[in-house]
C-alpha cells in the first residue's frame, strides 16, 4: 500500500436562505466522473423562494452605497479564489483564468450601478399644476434567474444586475456545469450578503424552471439561461398567471438586465402654502 | 336637505352631429367592416347613438397591411416632421374640445365637467407633450429604432383619454397603429380618425377597427403586430400575456387595480374628503387606480365618516351633460349588472352599505354613490376589484398596519396617503407597492408623469419619459 494521502472530496449541496443543505428529495445527478451535484426538486425551489421573500425587505432597504459595497466585497472574494475557480471550470488555464478575471470585473462593474441607477432612470416631472412629482426606479422583489451555459461569468452575468437593484432571487445553475456555482455560493456565503439574497439551486432546468416561473409569490423571471424554445415559452405562459416581469434576452453588461427587474414608482406631492 | 336647489344647466347636444352609421377607419379611409355592425347607446337615456361596423379578422389583417405599409414612410420621416403632425393633432382637439367632450359624455355617461375639463384637456396635452419628444428620442435612453405596427386595444371608461396614451408615444417614436376602442364607447375614436384625415396624416399611420372582444384578439394575434398595448382587466390581460408568450413581441397592460387611500389622524379631514370623495366616485368610480379601499386611523374614524357622508349628500347624480353633476351614468348595463351583484356580496358577507339620499333617473344606467363600514380584509369588496362608485372603509392603528393592509392585494397600481407629517410621508411611499403614491391629493394624472403598476396591476409605464420605452426597440 502507498503511503499517499487520500484527498478529502466536497459534496456539492444547495444554496438556500445562506446554508447549504442537500436537496429534500435526496437525489443527485453525476456532472463529472468523481462529482455529483445535488438535484433539487420543486420542494426545493419553493423553499428557496420562501427564503428570497423573507430577504427582501431588509436587502432592498439597505442603502444602495451598502450594496454596492456588498458586491464589491463578492468581487474581491471572487479574487481570491481566483486559482480554485479556475481549477473547477477546467479546460485550457489560460482561458479558464480569463473566465474568472472577466466575472471579477463584471460583479466590479455592477456594483457600482447600485447608486447610479437612480439618477440615470428616475426622472422629475415638471406637471402642469402645483406639485412636486418623482419617478424612482424600485426593485420588482423576488426574481427566478435560469442561468445561462457559462458556468461561472453566465451566472454572475445574471445574478449581479437583479440583486445589485435590490431585488432578492432564485437562481437554477447551468444544468451541465453546476459545480462553479456552488463554490461561487461560498463565496457569496463569506461576502456580507445576507443570507436569502442569492438562493442556488442545481438540478435539471427542465424540472425546476416551470414551477418558478408559474409560483406565484415570484415577480420576475431571467429566461436568457433557457436554450430550449418550447420550454422558454411555456415558461413564458406561465408567467403571465401574475404578471411576472420576464427577461428573454439581453446584452450581458447594459441597464436593460437591470431594468427589467425594476418598477417605476411615481410620487405626487402638491405645493403651496 | 338641500338649502337651494341647482337650475339645470345643460350643454348642447347640437354641437355634436352623430350620423346613423360608421363604418371602420383603415389606411386613411371610412371603409365597411365584414361583421355584423352594433350599436353604441348613451348610457344615461340608453337611446341608440349610432351602429357601428364590427371589424372582421380580414378587416384586422387589411388595417395591420395598411399600418405595415405606411410604417416605412412615417418612421423614415425626420422626428422635427413627425412631431408637426402630433402638434397639429393636438390643436384640432383644442379647437374642438367642446365638440369632443360632448361626444365623450354622451356615448360614456361621464359628467360633462369631466370630459370638457379634465379628459379632453388631457388628450390635447398628451400630443402635445410627444410631440415634442419626436425628435429628441436621443436623448430619452431608449435607442430611436420604433418597434413597427403597434397594436393597441383600449377601454371605455377614458375612451379618448387612453386613445392618446397609446397613440401619442407610439407615432412620436415612429410607430404605426391599429387602434381597437371598447365596443360600448367607439365614438370619439371615429372622431380622433377625422382628425387625422384633417391633420393630413399620412395614410395608415392610424388605424381603427371597432368591434368587441373578436376584434381585440385579431389585433391581438395578428403576426404582424410588433407590439401589443392593452389598457382593461387583468382578466384580460392575463388571456393577452399567455397569447404573446413565446412570439417576442412587445407587450405592455395597464390593469386593474385596488388603491388604498390612507388617512392618518393628523391629516387635514376637509382635505381628505375631498380627496377621497374625487379618489372614488371620480368618473362613476370607472378607473383602474380609484382608491376604492379607505383605510382610516381608528382614532379619527367616525369624525371623517360623518364628515364624508355629509359630503357624499351633496354630490349631484344625473344627466351627464348638465354642468351641475357630478356623478353621471354607469357605462352599461352589464356594468351596472356587475357593480350591483358585488355591492350584494357586500351586504351578504356582512359590511353595512350606504348611500346618501339621492334620486336616480328612471332611464339608464344608475348606481349612487355608496359606501361600505365595517370591512375586512377577507371581504370580497376589499378584495375585487368593483369598478364602480363603491367604496369600502377599512380602518388601522399603526402605520406598520396601514402599510400592510395596504399591500394585502395583488395588485399595485396607486395608493394615497394623507398626513401632514412630511416625514411620515415618505416612508410611507417608500413602503408602499403601488406605481403612483398620490400624498395628500389623488387622481391625478399629467402626460410628464409615468403611469402604470406593479404585481398584476401590469407592466410598463404610460406618460413622461418612460412612456416611450414601450414604442422603442430598447
Amino acid at each position: 500500500m502507498s503511503d499517499r494521502r487520500v484527498t478529502v472530496r466536497k459534496t456539492y449541496k444547495l444554496f438556500i436562505g445562506g446554508a447549504f443543505p442537500r436537496s429534500e428529495s435526496g437525489r443527485s445527478y453525476p456532472v463529472t466522473r468523481t462529482e455529483h451535484a445535488a438535484r433539487a426538486s420543486r420542494k426545493d425551489a419553493r423553499d428557496a423562494v420562501v427564503a428570497a421573500r423573507k430577504a427582501f425587505p431588509g436587502w432592498s432597504g439597505a442603502t444602495a452605497y451598502n450594496r454596492g459595497q456588498i458586491l464589491y466585497r463578492v468581487a474581491e472574494m471572487l479574487e481570491g479564489r481566483r486559482a480554485q475557480f479556475a481549477d473547477e471550470l477546467g479546460g485550457p488555464r489560460k482561458q479558464a483564468l480569463e473566465q474568472v478575471d472577466a466575472t471579477v470585473d463584471r460583479l466590479v462593474w455592477y456594483a457600482g450601478w447600485s447608486d447610479k441607477i437612480a439618477a440615470v432612470r428616475g426622472t422629475a416631472n415638471p406637471v402642469a399644476g402645483p406639485y412636486l412629482n418623482l419617478s424612482s426606479p424600485e426593485p420588482v422583489g423576488v426574481v427566478a434567474v435560469i442561468a445561462p451555459a457559462e458556468p461561472l461569468l453566465g451566472l454572475v452575468t445574471a445574478v449581479a444586475p437583479v440583486i445589485v437593484t435590490g431585488n432578492t432571487c432564485v437562481v437554477v445553475a447551468a444544468e451541465r456545469a453546476p459545480l462553479p456555482a456552488i463554490t461561487f455560493a461560498e463565496v457569496l456565503a463569506t461576502s456580507d450578503l445576507p443570507g436569502g439574497v442569492v438562493n442556488l439551486l442545481t438540478g435539471h432546468q427542465a424540472e425546476l424552471a416551470p414551477g418558478l416561473a408559474a409560483h406565484m409569490d415570484v415577480n420576475g423571471l431571467d429566461l436568457t439561461g433557457v436554450a430550449a424554445p418550447e420550454l422558454k415559452q411555456a415558461c413564458e405562459q406561465a408567467a403571465a398567471e401574475n404578471f411576472k416581469r420576464v427577461l428573454t434576452a439581453a446584452e450581458d453588461q447594459g441597464t436593460r438586465r437591470m431594468t427589467a427587474f425594476m418598477e417605476t414608482k411615481t410620487v405626487w406631492h402638491p405645493a403651496g402654502i | 336637505m338641500a338649502i337651494f336647489e341647482y337650475a339645470p344647466a345643460p350643454e348642447s347636444r347640437d354641437l355634436v352631429d352623430i350620423k346613423a352609421s360608421y363604418g371602420l377607419f383603415i389606411d386613411g379611409e371610412f371603409v365597411d367592416g365584414a361583421g355584423a355592425p352594433f350599436k353604441t347607446v348613451n348610457p344615461a337615456t340608453e337611446e341608440t347613438l349610432a351602429e357601428v361596423a364590427t371589424a372582421s379578422a380580414d378587416d384586422v389583417d387589411r388595417a395591420v397591411r395598411a399600418a405595415r405599409k405606411a410604417f416605412g414612410g412615417w418612421s423614415a420621416l425626420p422626428g422635427a416632421e413627425r412631431a408637426k403632425y402630433l402638434f397639429r393633432i393636438a390643436r384640432i382637439i383644442q379647437e374642438r374640445a367642446r365638440e369632443l367632450a360632448v361626444l365623450e359624455s354622451l356615448d360614456n355617461g361621464k359628467p360633462i365637467r369631466e370630459s370638457r375639463d379634465v379628459d379632453v384637456p388631457l388628450v390635447a396635452a398628451h400630443f402635445f407633450y410627444y410631440a415634442g419628444w419626436a425628435d429628441k428620442l436621443e436623448y430619452a435612453g431608449f435607442g430611436t429604432k420604433p418597434l413597427g405596427v403597434a397594436g393597441q386595444v383600449i377601454p371605455w371608461n377614458f375612451p379618448l383619454l387612453m386613445l392618446a396614451w397609446k397613440i401619442a408615444p407610439a407615432l412620436a417614436c415612429g410607430n404605426t397603429v391599429v387602434l381597437k376602442p371598447a365596443e360600448t364607447t367607439p365614438l370619439s375614436a371615429l372622431w380622433f380618425a377625422d382628425i387625422c384625415r384633417q391633420a393630413e396624416l399620412p395614410p395608415g399611420v392610424v388605424n381603427i377597427v371597432t368591434g368587441a372582444g373578436e376584434t381585440g384578439a385579431a389585433v391581438v394575434g395578428h403576426p404582424e403586430v410588433d407590439k401589443v398595448a392593452f389598457t382593461g382587466s387583468t382578466e384580460v390581460g392575463r388571456i393577452i400575456a399567455r397569447a404573446v408568450a413565446g412570439t417576442g413581441k412587445k407587450l405592455t397592460l395597464e390593469l386593474g387595480g385596488k388603491a388604498a387611500n390612507i388617512v392618518f389622524e393628523d391629516a387635514a379631514i376637509d382635505q381628505a374628503v375631498e380627496g377621497i370623495v374625487n379618489g372614488i366616485f371620480f368618473n362613476q368610480g370607472h378607473v383602474c387606480c380609484a382608491g376604492s379601499r379607505l383605510l382610516v386611523q381608528e382614532s379619527v374614524q367616525e369624525e371623517l365618516l360623518a364628515s364624508l357622508k355629509r359630503r357624499l349628500a351633496t354630490l349631484r347624480v344625473g344627466d351627464p351633460l348638465d354642468k351641475n353633476t357630478d356623478v353621471g351614468a354607469i357605462n352599461s348595463a352589464e356594468q351596472l349588472a356587475k357593480i350591483r351583484e358585488l355591492s350584494a356580496v357586500g351586504e351578504s358577507e356582512g359590511a353595512e352599505r350606504w348611500s346618501p339620499a339621492c334620486e336616480l333617473p328612471e332611464r339608464g344606467f344608475w348606481f349612487p354613490p355608496t359606501i361600505f363600514t365595517g370591512v375586512a380584509q377577507s371581504h370580497t369588496i376589499a378584495r375585487d376589484e368593483i369598478f364602480g362608485p363603491v367604496l369600502s372603509v377599512l380602518t388601522f392603528r399603526t402605520p406598520a398596519e396601514a402599510v400592510e393592509k395596504a399591500n394585502n392585494t395583488p395588485y399595485g397600481l396607486s395608493a394615497g396617503i394623507w398626513t401632514e407629517k412630511g416625514s411620515r410621508i415618505l416612508w410611507m411611499a417608500d413602503k408602499l407597492r403601488a406605481g403612483v403614491v398620490w400624498a395628500n391629493t389623488f387622481n391625478k394624472f399629467d402626460p410628464a408623469s409615468p403611469f402604470g403598476g406593479y404585481k398584476e396591476s401590469g407592466y410598463g409605464r404610460e406618460g413622461g419619459l418612460h412612456g416611450l420605452e414601450a414604442y422603442l426597440d430598447v
